[in-house]
């Protein structure tokens, strides 16, 4: 998901009788669906996997602007230029919601993006992908966004109250990125030849990267368990890859493509689509830092850091000076 | 988003490393259009007021959202400790007489 792997405290779940009376009292109000606030009580695993899990959807949101910021300049019309820089926009906005949300948690925003750079806090794999024709752009709004929002729709429901507020506003937005994406992969696969062909090719290198969005299966892990147990991961990864699969190929049938899976059939008995698996071995390589884009990616978030230094700077020298102006003035 | 919720101030403790040159943090509230009270919607980083109140624009007012911006320094808001909760809430739940449907009005009265 755009939150791949954040591993918690790595114990698994504390049995009841051996929680403290602090941790049961918590406990007992995330089972009763009371949001957890800021100020109150929690374990310091809770804050901790909050935050590397806020942390990574909130860089994911900001990383994931490259790959589509790639084709504003070259938009095919006036209008899906605007559209795709209001998407863009969009992302801008979760990115920031989500950065807000983790602040509340004691970490700052410096903080979190000093370790993005430094390679300590990851972003989403999928962002990882180059984006090289115009129906990736299709394909990200269609398949990356639809992913998403499979995740972020149960996480509306999370324990952690400003969490699942900035949630709420996401989700509010991210249906416009998936239509966006259909629209665009409609108006290719009812084109030209070479249009079907590009909607087809994009479709292909995008289709198992957003299978990977998911996370490897999770149903053994500790991790996962723990997080189910505090409410901040909502389904195992696999419920959600399936939910995703389920939903997507109808999609692509309409459309007049073909998923590039011979193994895809649909599964009478079990009520939902059989598939193959993704790479995993490339999964965790790109995650590494070894998938195509890693480097381009970081590289531009520093550039963007470093030169942006010197208007943080003045806007904050500049906001310095007015405030003791007006204090002298009184 | 619920209404206003002053706990998402940052954490008093600062268990975070001490911000360096973080610009301050601004609590933003926005009024729709339909005449309901300024609602907080979110925070952002800014370095003035002046700045906060684009920046909320820009972020948080895209899709009609909204006629009116507040911005606050989230230092300037001040909120009840999660502690309190039971001595300071607690009271109003036992009276349930402010309550209309606490009455039983006969049908034959008309609406009331
Ligand atoms: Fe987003
Ligand atoms: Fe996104
Ligand atoms: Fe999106």
């Amino acid at each position: 998901m755009y939150a791949q792997m954040v591993k918690s405290t790595g114990k698994g779940v504390t049995p009841r009788e051996e929680m403290s009376d602090e941790e049961r009292a918590f406990q007992d109000r995330v089972d009763a669906d009371i949001k957890i606030e800021p100020r109150d009580w929690m374990p310091e695993g809770y804050r901790k996997t909050l935050i590397r899990q806020i942390g990574q959807h909130a860089h994911s949101e900001i990383v994931g602007q490259l790959p589509e910021g790639n084709w504003i300049t070259r938009a095919p019309t006036l209008e899906r230029k605007m559209i795709l820089l209001a998407k863009v926009q969009d992302e801008a906005g979760h990115g920031l919601y989500l950065y807000a949300a983790a602040e509340t948690l004691g970490i700052t925003r410096d903080d979190m993006t000093e370790q993005l750079l430094s390679g300590k806090m990851k972003y989403s794999s999928i962002f990882n992908y180059p984006t090289l024709t115009w129906a990736d752009m299709g394909a990200v709004g269609w398949l990356v966004d639809g992913a998403a929002i499979m995740n972020q729709v149960p996480l509306q429901r999370t324990s952690y109250g400003p969490y699942s507020r900035a949630m709420i506003r996401i989700c509010k937005e991210e249906s416009f990125h998936q239509r966006q994406g259909y629209d665009i992969m409609m108006k290719m696969a009812q084109g030209s030849e070479a249009q079907k062909r590009m909607a087809q090719d994009a479709l292909n290198r995008f289709w198992y990267p957003s299978l990977m969005m998911f996370g490897p299966s999770d149903a053994e892990s500790v991790h996962s368990a723990q997080s189910m147990a505090w409410k901040i991961k909502m389904n195992t990864n696999d419920e959600l890859r399936q939910k995703f699969v389920d939903q997507t190929v109808p999609q692509a049938e309409f459309l007049g493509l073909t998923v590039p899976d011979e193994n895809l059939k649909w599964n009478e008995d079990r009520g939902h689509y059989d598939f193959s698996q993704p790479d995993w071995d490339e999964f965790f390589n790109v995650l590494k830092g070894n998938g195509p884009c890693n480097a381009e990616r970081l590289s531009a978030r520093q550039k963007a850091w470093d030169e942006g230094q010197w208007v943080r700077d003045g806007l904050l020298a500049h906001a310095r000076k007015s405030a003791a102006r007006k204090v002298a003035a009184e | 988003m619920s209404s206003v919720t002053p706990g998402e101030l940052p954490d008093s403790e600062g268990k975070g490393k001490s911000p360096r040159h973080e610009w301050p943090l601004w609590e933003v509230f926005i009024r729709g259009q339909h005449g309901l009270n300024h609602r907080h919607v979110g925070s952002l980083h800014a370095p003035d007021a002046e700045m906060a109140i684009k920046n909320a624009r820009d972020v948080y007012t895209r899709r009609n959202e909204g006629v009116s911006i507040w911005v606050v320094e989230s230092r300037h808001i001040s909120a009840t400790a999660p502690g309190e909760k039971g001595p300071l809430f607690e009271p109003s739940e036992s009276k349930i007489y402010r309550h209309p449907t606490f009455y039983d009005i006969p049908d034959d009265v008309g609406h009331m």
